[in-house]
């Protein structure tokens, strides 16, 4: 049943990836992407990250995503449907950036794999999910948040504050 | 299914990496970006299943870093149209020769 479900959220996934590079219009490129975005939150679930995938919808493709059609809609580009792919010496470009990209990750990957790691991973899933039964998805999560990475955390929250001052200050028309 | 996982990881990377060099519409370059960060979650969260939950910590802190980034990055993006009134990268040459 999950490989079922996997299967149909990757092929999803990867459609809206295709689609948000491929679509003319800014506004579709966007609504494919929430495509994707939905799908990769149900396979964080299929992995039991239902925290993250909970986050996922609401802050990635809720909120982050309204910022973007709200410029969108501000800047008045929504009927921008002339093709701005490139083509020519770039696509080429484009196609070798990639491939090396592709190549590079297939070799971490495969490094990753010879590790081992995966010899006690049942252990550590079965204690994941003890440990989700306990606390609940949100405080294993929160736990370690609050305890070992706390200042991680508190920088976390000046880094938001950071970020919308300088993005009201930089939007800000000069006069 | 982990390495499907990061098999379809990897592909949504490549895709947002060919997608940023081929547009040249600002925003959604953008997108593609946040595409990239969305790929390099989804092989974190895999491989929390087999390391602890640190990577599930660390996805929730990429998330934070992105909206962040998309506040700021945006913002930009309409400081610069308000200069050039276009979004499109190509325009953009004040640093060309």
């Amino acid at each position: 049943m999950s490989e079922v479900l996997f299967v149909l959220f990757a092929v999803v996934a990867l459609g809206g990836a295709f689609g948000v590079v491929i679509s003319k219009s800014p506004v579709a490129s966007l609504l494919f992407m929430v495509a994707t975005l939905a799908s990769v939150a149900g396979i964080y679930v299929l992995f039991e990250a239902h925290f993250l995938a909970a986050i996922q919808v609401l802050v990635y493709a809720g909120a982050i995503m309204v910022l973007f059609l709200f410029v969108i809609m501000l800047l008045n580009l929504g009927h921008d449907y002339r093709a701005d792919l490139k083509f020519g010496l770039w696509s080429l470009l484009a196609f070798v950036v990639a491939g090396l990209t592709a190549g590079v990750l297939a070799q971490g990957f495969m490094d990753v794999a010879d590790t081992g790691f995966r010899e006690d991973g049942a252990a550590v899933a079965a204690a994941l999910d003890e440990a989700a039964r306990e606390q609940g998805v949100a405080g294993v999560i929160a736990e370690p948040l609050f305890t070992d990475y706390v200042v991680a955390f508190e920088l976390m929250g000046l880094l938001l504050l950071v970020a919308i001052v300088a993005a009201v200050v930089l939007a800000k028309p000069r006069n | 299914m982990l390495t499907h996982a990061l098999i379809l990881s990897a592909a949504l990377f490549v895709i947002g990496t060919l997608g940023v060099i081929v547009r040249r519409n600002a925003i959604v370059i953008f997108l593609c970006i946040e595409l990239q960060l969305n790929a390099v979650n989804l092989a974190f969260v895999a491989l929390s299943r087999y390391t602890g939950i640190e990577g599930q910590l660390y996805v929730f802190f990429v998330m934070t870093v992105a909206a962040a980034e998309a506040a700021v990055g945006l913002a930009i993006i309409i400081s610069i149209f308000r200069h050039y009134e276009t979004v499109n990268v190509d325009k953009f040459n004040l640093l060309k020769w």
